[in-house]
This record gives C-alpha cells, sequence and structure tokens, in this order.
C-alpha cells in the first residue's frame, strides 16, 4: 500500500488526539483515575439519546453537549457516591457508568421508532473515515479542527493551572489549605476530561481515546520523574503511537496474508507496543534493565 | 568506650549461632535503586525484647519486612532458629503498622485474630471450635475479649493494635516481628502490650519491636539495635544505649537529642 | 401502553412461562455468582477488574476465530470461543498483576492499559476477521450479549460454571479472606498471595465469560460491582456481605430479566443494571450498618454529646470561678457569661441548651437570662470536667503534647475512649479524689519554677 494524503491526515488526527488527551491523561494517572476514560466513553449514551430525542437529527453538535453534560455528571456521580456512600471510587465509577449506560439503552430502545440510531454507531466515530469529512474548502478534516481545538483548550487549561493542578495532584489537602480548593480543581478537570473524550471519539472512534488517555502517560511515568517532562514526553509518545498504528494496520495484517485493518485498534496495540518497551528497558527501573544493573552490580 | 563498629552483634559470643531465634548478616535492601539499609549484621539472642529505634526513614520497618521476605533484599542471609525464612517461617509471627490494612474490612476482631490460626490449619480447613477458643484467649491476653464480636473499625486505636498483637499470640510463634505497637496506642494499652511482652519473654520467646520513644527504651527493652541505614550500634541496652550512640544515630537533631538527653537522665534514675 | 395483568406478571416471576424461564433462571444465577465474586474484587479494591478482564476477552475471541477458519474448523464454536476468551482474559490480568509488581504505576493505571490495549488489539483482530469475509458477523455479539435469544445451553453453562465458581470460591473462602484483609500478613504466613490473586481472577474470569456471552459486557461489569457495594451497606461481616450480595445479584437479575420479558421493548441487560443500582441506591441510603442515613444519625448522636458536655463543662467551669472555697456549689448560671465562655453563638447555645434541657440535666432558672443544672446535670457536669482535667494532666505529663492542644485533643479521646480509661488514670494520677486543678495552670507555675 502506498502513503497517500489520506493516510497523512489519519495519522495527523491520530496525534492531535493523543496530544489533547495527554494533559488530562497525566493528571489521571496521577490521581489514580485512569479508568475515567473508560467509564465516560460508556456513560455518555444517554446525554446522546437524550441531545438526539430532543433535536430529532444527527447534527453533531447537540449531541457533543449532550455527551459532554454527561460526562461531567459522571464525575459528578462518582464522587458523589464515594464520597457520600463512602464506597471504593473504582466500584463508585463502575456503578454509575454502567448505570447511565444501561439508562441511555433503555432510551434508545423506546424511542427505537423515533429515531434511527443504535448504541454502536451513534458515538464512535472511526478515524479511517476522517478524511472523507472535509471542510473549509476541503481542504482539512472536520476531525482534526474538533481534537486540534480540544488540544488547545487542554493546552490553555494546564498553561493556567498547571501549579494547581500539580499541587492538588499531589496532595489534596495541601491544595486546600493553600487555598486551591481542591474540589474545584477535580471538577474542573474532570469537566476537561469529560470534553476531551467526547470530543475525540466522535470523530476518531473510543478505543483510540481510551488507550491514548492512559498509555502513553504510563509509559512516559515509567521514564521520567518530572511532571513537564511527562508531559511532553507523552505528547511524542502518543504520536508515535498514533503512526506506528497506522502504518501497523495496513502491514502487520499483510504479513499474515490478510488485508488491512482498523488503525484505530492497531494505534491503541501500538500504544501498548511502545508501553511494553518502556516497561522492560526503562533505564530507571524497566524489568530488563533492572536485572542487567544487578548482574553487573554482583559481577 | 565502645563506639559504634558496623559489625557489631548483640550476643556476646556466638557459641551457638546456628540456634539463634534470628540471625542476620550482610543484608542489603534497596528501593528504587537507592540503599535503604545496608551491612545488617545481627545476633538476636533468644528470649530478648529487642528494641530498633534510630530516626524516620533509617529503614527500621525495612529491615522487618526484609526479614519476613515481605520486599526483596539485594545480598544477605537471614536464618530463623538456624534455617531459612521459608522452613522456619511457622515459628515467626508479624505484627504490622496499624495503617498498614483497611479497617472498614467486613471482620470481627475474633476474625481477625483466628487469623494468626490460618496457617496451622494449612489449605482449605475451616475455623473450627478449636481455632475460635485459641483466637479468644489470645483476645483474653489482650484484654479485649469483650470486643470480639465488635466489627473492627469500632474498636479505638489502641484495641485495633491489641488486636494485631493476639492474632500474633493465637499463632503461637517464638519470634516475633512488631512494627510500631506503641504509635498512637493510649496509656492502657501501651502498658497492657510491655506486659505482654515480658510474658512472652519469660516463656522464651523473643521479640523484636521497631520503636520510636526514647524516652522508655530503657525501660521496655533489654537489647537494642540502634539502626540508622546501617546499625549503628546493637547489644544490651546498658551498654549501647549511650550519649555518643544516640548522636551518631540521630546526627545533629536538635530536639530528638534533647528527648535522648531526657531518656539518659531517666537511666540514671534507674 | 403497557399491557400487564397481575396474572402475567405472576408466570413470568414464578418461572412459568417457557420462553422467558431460561432468561430469567440464568440471569439469576449470574447474579447470585458475580455478587459474591465481586464482594471479593470490592474488598480487594479492584472492583474495575470485571471491566479490564471483560474488555481483555475480545483479542482472545478474534483470534480463536481467525485461527479456526483457516485451519477450516467452525470459528464460532462456543467452547472455542470460550477457551480464546479465557485465554487472553487470564493473560491480560496476568499482565495487570505484573504491571503492579514491578512498576510504580498502580492498579487503576495497569487495569487502564490491560483494557485499552488488549481491547484496541481485539478490535484490529476483529477488522482483519471482518475483512477476510462475512463469517464473522456476530462475533462482536459476543461482546454485547444476546440475552433474548438464550438457548437451553447457555443456560446450563451458566448454572454449571456458577456453582462451581462458588463451591471454589467456599473451598477457598479463608483464604481469600486474609488475601483481601492484609496480603502483607498473608505473605508473612506464608500463603502464596500471587497464587491466591490468580485464583480469585479465574473465578472472577469463569464467571465473567460464560455472563459475557449471554448478557453482555455491561451488565458483567455491573453485576460484579453493584450487587457487592450495596450488600457493603448492610452489614459487618464478610459470609454474610457474601450472602447478601448473592441476593442482591440474584433478585435484581430474577426482577431486571422479568421485566424485560414482560414489557415491550425492554432489553434485559439494561433493566438488570437498572434495578440493581435501584437498590443500590436504596442500600446507600437506608444500609441498617454503613447508610448514609444511620451514618448521620451516629455523627449526629456524638455531636450532641459532645456538645451536651461542653455545656455542662462550661457550666461547672463558671460556677467554679464564682467560689473561693474547694466545694462547688449549684447555682444559677448565667446565660451571657456561659456563652462567652466558649465564645459560642447564641443560637449554637440555644440548641446545646435544648439538648440538655431534653434529657433533664438543665433546667430553666427563675431568674431570666439564667439557667440552671439539675442534680443529675450538676453531678454530670462535675463528672466530666473531672475527666477532663484528668486527661489533660496526664498527656501533660506523659507525652510531650503542648497543653494548647491539649485541649481539643482531650475533648476527642474522652468521647472515643469512655469510662474505662478515665478509670485507670484516676488509679494513675490521683490517691484523693478531689479535682485537680486546672492543668494550664500547673504548667504556667511549672515554666515560671524553670526560670
Amino acid at each position: 500500500m502506498s502513503w497517500s494524503d489520506w493516510d497523512t491526515w489519519i495519522v495527523i488526527v491520530g496525534a492531535l488526539c493523543a496530544a489533547s488527551c495527554a494533559i488530562p491523561g497525566c493528571f489521571l494517572l496521577l490521581r489514580g483515575m485512569s479508568m475515567m476514560g473508560d467509564a465516560i466513553s460508556h456513560a455518555v449514551l444517554p446525554g446522546i439519546a437524550i441531545a438526539y430525542l430532543l433535536t430529532e437529527s444527527r447534527a453533531s453538535l447537540p449531541m457533543f453537549i449532550g455527551a459532554a453534560i454527561v460526562g461531567v455528571l459522571t464525575a459528578v456521580f462518582t464522587q458523589w457516591v464515594s464520597r457520600f456512600g463512602n464506597v471504593d471510587r473504582g466500584a463508585a465509577m463502575g456503578i454509575v457508568f454502567t448505570t447511565l449506560f444501561a439508562a441511555g439503552l433503555l432510551i434508545l430502545t423506546q424511542a427505537a421508532d423515533k429515531v434511527d440510531l443504535d448504541a454502536g454507531c451513534v458515538l464512535y466515530g472511526a478515524i479511517e473515515s476522517v478524511p472523507m469529512d472535509m471542510v473549509w474548502n476541503d481542504s482539512v478534516p472536520r476531525a482534526a479542527l474538533v481534537v486540534g481545538s480540544s488540544f488547545l483548550l487542554n493546552l490553555l487549561f494546564a498553561f493556567l493551572f498547571y501549579k494547581e493542578l500539580r499541587v492538588s495532584s499531589f496532595d489534596a489537602e495541601l491544595a486546600d489549605t493553600l487555598g486551591f480548593s481542591s474540589g474545584l480543581m477535580h471538577y474542573l478537570l474532570m469537566t476537561i476530561v469529560a470534553i476531551t473524550t467526547v470530543a475525540a471519539f466522535e470523530v476518531v472512534g473510543s478505543i483510540i481515546v481510551i488507550a491514548m488517555l492512559i498509555v502513553p502517560p504510563a509509559t512516559a511515568f515509567l521514564l521520567t520523574r518530572r511532571l513537564s517532562v511527562l508531559l511532553l514526553l507523552r505528547v511524542v509518545i502518543g504520536m508515535l503511537s498514533s503512526a506506528l498504528g497506522h502504518w501497523a494496520s495496513s502491514s502487520v495484517p499483510a504479513v499474515f496474508g490478510f488485508s488491512q485493518t482498523t488503525s484505530s485498534g492497531m494505534m491503541a496495540g501500538a500504544a501498548g507496543f511502545f508501553f511494553l518497551l518502556a516497561w522492560l528497558f526503562s533505564p530507571q527501573g524497566g524489568v530488563i534493565t533492572k536485572r542487567l544493573k544487578r548482574r553487573s552490580q554482583s559481577a | 568506650m565502645k563506639s559504634f563498629v558496623d559489625k557489631e552483634t548483640v550476643a556476646p559470643d556466638g557459641e551457638h549461632p546456628a540456634e539463634l531465634p534470628l540471625t542476620v548478616h550482610d543484608l542489603t535492601v534497596s528501593y528504587n535503586q537507592k540503599p535503604v539499609i545496608w551491612d545488617v549484621e545481627l545476633n538476636i539472642p533468644e528470649g530478648s525484647l529487642v528494641g530498633i529505634v534510630g530516626p524516620n526513614g533509617a529503614g527500621k520497618s525495612t529491615l522487618i519486612k526484609a526479614c519476613l521476605n515481605l520486599i526483596p533484599a539485594n545480598s544477605g542471609k537471614i536464618e530463623i532458629y538456624g534455617k531459612s525464612y521459608q522452613e522456619n517461617r511457622q515459628l515467626v509471627g508479624y505484627v504490622p503498622q496499624r495503617e498498614s490494612v483497611d479497617w472498614d474490612f467486613p471482620v470481627s476482631a475474633l476474625d481477625v485474630v483466628a487469623m494468626g490460626t490460618y496457617r496451622q490449619l494449612g489449605w482449605f480447613k475451616r475455623v473450627g471450635k478449636k481455632q475460635k477458643q485459641q483466637a479468644m484467649e489470645a483476645l483474653d491476653r489482650v484484654g479485649i475479649s469483650h470486643l470480639a464480636k465488635r466489627q473492627i473499625s469500632q474498636l479505638s486505636g489502641g484495641q485495633q493494635q491489641r488486636v494485631f498483637l493476639a492474632r500474633a499470640l493465637a499463632q503461637d510463634a517464638m519470634l516475633y516481628f512488631m512494627d510500631e505497637p506503641f504509635s498512637a496506642v493510649d496509656a492502657a494499652t501501651e502498658e497492657a502490650i510491655i506486659v505482654l511482652l515480658k510474658e512472652l519473654r519469660s516463656r522464651g520467646r523473643t521479640c523484636l519491636v521497631v520503636h520510636h520513644d526514647l524516652a522508655t527504651v530503657s525501660k521496655y527493652f533489654d537489647h537494642l539495635v540502634m539502626l540508622n541505614m546501617r546499625v549503628v550500634a546493637a547489644g544490651p541496652t546498658d551498654e549501647v544505649f549511650t550519649e555518643e550512640n544516640l548522636r551518631a544515630t540521630y546526627g545533629g537533631k536538635l530536639s530528638v537529642l534533647d528527648a535522648a538527653a531526657e531518656a539518659l537522665k531517666n537511666v540514671k534514675h534507674v | 401502553m403497557f399491557d400487564l395483568s397481575a396474572s402475567d406478571l405472576w408466570d413470568v416471576l414464578s418461572l412459568q412461562k417457557h420462553n422467558t424461564r431460561l432468561v430469567v433462571l440464568s440471569a439469576t444465577l449470574l447474579g447470585a455468582s458475580c455478587g459474591a465474586m465481586g464482594s471479593f474484587l470490592l474488598l480487594r479494591k479492584r472492583s474495575l477488574m470485571g471491566d479490564a478482564l471483560a474488555h481483555a476477552t475480545l483479542p482472545g475471541i478474534g483470534m480463536v476465530f481467525l485461527v479456526a477458519t483457516l485451519l477450516g474448523l467452525d470459528g464460532k464454536s462456543l467452547p472455542l470461543l470460550l477457551a480464546g476468551a479465557s485465554v487472553t482474559g487470564i493473560l491480560g490480568m496476568g499482565l495487570v498483576l505484573m504491571i503492579r509488581k514491578t512498576t510504580r504505576l498502580k492498579d487503576d493505571a495497569a487495569m487502564g492499559i490491560v483494557l485499552s490495549v488488549f481491547f484496541g488489539i481485539g478490535v484490529a483482530i476483529l477488522g482483519i476477521a471482518q475483512n477476510t469475509g462475512g463469517a464473522a458477523a456476530g462475533l462482536e455479539s459476543f461482546i454485547y450479549g444476546k440475552t433474548a435469544s438464550m438457548v437451553k445451553a447457555d443456560f446450563w453453562l451458566i448454572a454449571i460454571v456458577s456453582v462451581l465458581v462458588c463451591l471454589t470460591a467456599r473451598l477457598f473462602l479463608k483464604e481469600l479472606m486474609i488475601l483481601c484483609f492484609d496480603d502483607a500478613y498473608a505473605r508473612s504466613q506464608g500463603w502464596p498471595v500471587l497464587f491466591l490473586d490468580l485464583v480469585l481472577i479465574s473465578l472472577v474470569t469463569a464467571v465473567t465469560i460464560v455472563g459475557l456471552q449471554a448478557v453482555g459486557l455491561i451488565l458483567i461489569i455491573a453485576f460484579l460491582i453493584t450487587p457487592a457495594a450495596a450488600a457493603r451497606f448492610w452489614t459487618q461481616n464478610l459470609v454474610k456481605m457474601l450472602i447478601m450480595a448473592s441476593l442482591i445479584g440474584a433478585v435484581s437479575g430474577w426482577l431486571g430479566a422479568s421485566l424485560s420479558a414482560l414489557l415491550p421493548r425492554l432489553p434485559a441487560g439494561a433493566v438488570i443494571v437498572l434495578v440493581g443500582s435501584a437498590i443500590f441506591l436504596v442500600s446507600m441510603f437506608f444500609g441498617s450498618e454503613r447508610g448514609v442515613i444511620r451514618r448521620y444519625l451516629k455523627q449526629r448522636r456524638l455531636n450532641k454529646r459532645v456538645g451536651r458536655q461542653h455545656v455542662l463543662r462550661a457550666a461547672f467551669e463558671i460556677l467554679e470561678d464564682s467560689t473561693d472555697s474547694d466545694d462547688v456549689a449549684n447555682h444559677l448560671v448565667e446565660w451571657s457569661k456561659l456563652q462567652a465562655h466558649r465564645s459560642w453563638s447564641e443560637k449554637k447555645l440555644k440548641t446545646l441548651v435544648r439538648w440538655c434541657k431534653a434529657d433533664d440535666a438543665v433546667e430553666d432558672a427563675i431568674e431570666p437570662g439564667h439557667i440552671q443544672l439539675s442534680e443529675k446535670g450538676f453531678a454530670e457536669a462535675s463528672r466530666v470536667t473531672r475527666n477532663h482535667r484528668l486527661w489533660e494532666l496526664y498527656l501533660i505529663r506523659y507525652a510531650d503534647i503542648a497543653p494548647s492542644h491539649v485541649d481539643r485533643d482531650a475533648d476527642m479521646v474522652e468521647h472515643v475512649l469512655g469510662v474505662d480509661l478515665v478509670k485507670q488514670l484516676e488509679t494513675e494520677l490521683s490517691e484523693d479524689l478531689r479535682l485537680p486543678k486546672s492543668p494550664h495552670t500547673i504548667e504556667i507555675e511549672g515554666e515560671g519554677g524553670a526560670q
């Protein structure tokens, strides 16, 4: 297969998506809430369903708003259940997102005669179809604009609240005593997470988003301990994953004699591959690096 | 006067080192490439109450955890009654730090204490009357048998600590490792623990206790390990608990040295 | 809109309708076994394991399909697909444990990584399968469930696996309990923690996988989390919690599946999840052990006790100040003085005094602007003050805590420790039964003497 503009756009959108997930992903990791991306991607269904019922159109803006609102609600409810009910946060998250998803499913099936919509197709875009939806005289894919602007939003967010985010992720109580309400920061971050994930998977599909939120930050976390480097590194890793993933989607199946497969799945796989490399060979604490060091120490 | 020597040992001379409850030889442990304790050399005599003291981050808990094989050691050999930990672990009891578990867990005090009998029960066998009785006796010995049915979060800090002790007692070990059993407990509990420790000693049991209160060291322990990443001094308390060793262990920290001076005054009174 | 007669309802709920019996029974059984397994996950603080696990099965399914088709076998044979799903499921969970063990990453990150990467690879493999030929259609329903079209074989599979899993859990009950409660202690006792974790994961995998193809991903995740979390509000005993969680799981499966069978266009999975969530919500508020209301009442009772003791002590101290002799007599106490004593707001003090009046510790005084302690209240006030000072004095003598901190601390400890410790202090600290003076003054004298 030869490389075309089409492929370039796919990689660019993937990389932008990775970059925009970079910022919230890092803070989610530091806060021990990595599963939030997965939870939100399931939980937004009722928001989309309601938006669709109200506007009776498949226009993406109302759906996006509905999804973003429910995304934030997911975070709010999770916090509420875990604080108020004294429930483990992971469990609280699980209860909230399964309930919301079920509610969304129910709304969709109840309204099935009015709505030509099924749970699978509404919100999960596909990165392969990105170059089909061009705007601005067919010069730029709409997806690139969407994830690009969410990247800029995230960049602005990180720039404005870098120190507040850092302190409240590290030590919520300290943040409170310093006068940065950690609760406020939490909801702000959750809002950003919701907007970023919803914006991204509306155009590129949920798998990439979930993977890009978690895997590159974790990879970077194994490679460095400085937050600023961490942020930068994970953007780079995310972009590399996007490029490698797209390339692999056509070349790996070919090795076994199959035709090409989805890029989104392969991008997640590529992110996993980079994680594996870091896990084994990270200069500080990689499994194999450690073993080698121990050998040279004892020798 | 004896200054600190890295490889000083507790036993006066190691005639039968193979039968000592605990010998540690050349132990080095690191976290994330950074050595936390190194070159630890210890011989703990039978039937002794051994306090482990040192500043925060000196590796007191690390030493205990390495002895229990809970964290891997870079080098060194640990022997429990002359055999490896794996072979003789039924002789070892462990009282972890109180903060190490989730006290909201849905078990009663009796359930937790009964855990001490699990190992001797072995796989699959259920807790029976005998184990429950054993657990009750252990609770009785720490003076809280009336709280046996209580869920553990409804106990006060001191009572929780006593539950942990009772669990170790129910196991009927020969050598006990206790990680800060006196931290944040009420006076009554502290008293009860020390009575219990002395009773254990009189029955030939050996206890290693991580301790932070220098004022009570000479009152509680007959042997002392002074630790600050390496063993500064180890031996009978009245020999090693000197100002010089304290300075070597705690460095120039003023408040601690004041406490030490206070503690030394107490020694003179005794 | 819905035609629903009572007899229909009864027929479905009591499993008398043939076409719904299988679904209702399967959901009930699955709910029960998932409830029990989920309890262990919840206590191990790994509730989302089910989520990660369910996603990690996808590559196994895709791979088995591809390989089987290439070899000319039936790519959709259920045993093969289940085997494939189990292999990658367990592999994924093994990786979670290994990442956890060898890196600084925490459980949630490890699960997230495995979830997203495995799912991504799974999607990629399914993509290949679909491009290979149309035969792969329907594979995804393995992940999304096919509740309505369940057949007898599915039911038996669920029944057998549920029973086996519950029996195994019963066998390992003691070991799993110690693993979940305190894994460091378990390790120090020589229990193979990694092996036990694997046992737990295998059990969870078994119920997840048979559940997945029957009822779908989301329902299985909910089944593994919600009943256990709901049961936690009702009991403080592990075995009771397991039973309770199974019951809640079974009831939500039974009710949910029945409802969906009765009413048109209610997908079973979604209804079951929602019934479970409703039970959770009710439990969260009304749970008899850790429910929100119960905890609120407890907190309120404690606040009342603390507030009451504060009023009594303040009154006693005012009375004490107004006399020179050692015998404090029960006179009237000025309201304004009382208010100033602890800088209460007027409203706050009114509430506190109302509480005191409610159990006859305080009476209205004849003179306006005053209150009077009852005989019972005065005795209690004297005792409370005495306990408080004993404790303060004790702290000063025996621990290096500054007296300025002691006051607050002492209040707390007093209310938490109760009578036992106070008695102990009495014997240790005072031979005679006179009330000791306030330790603050002693401290000041001590400092003066030292200088």
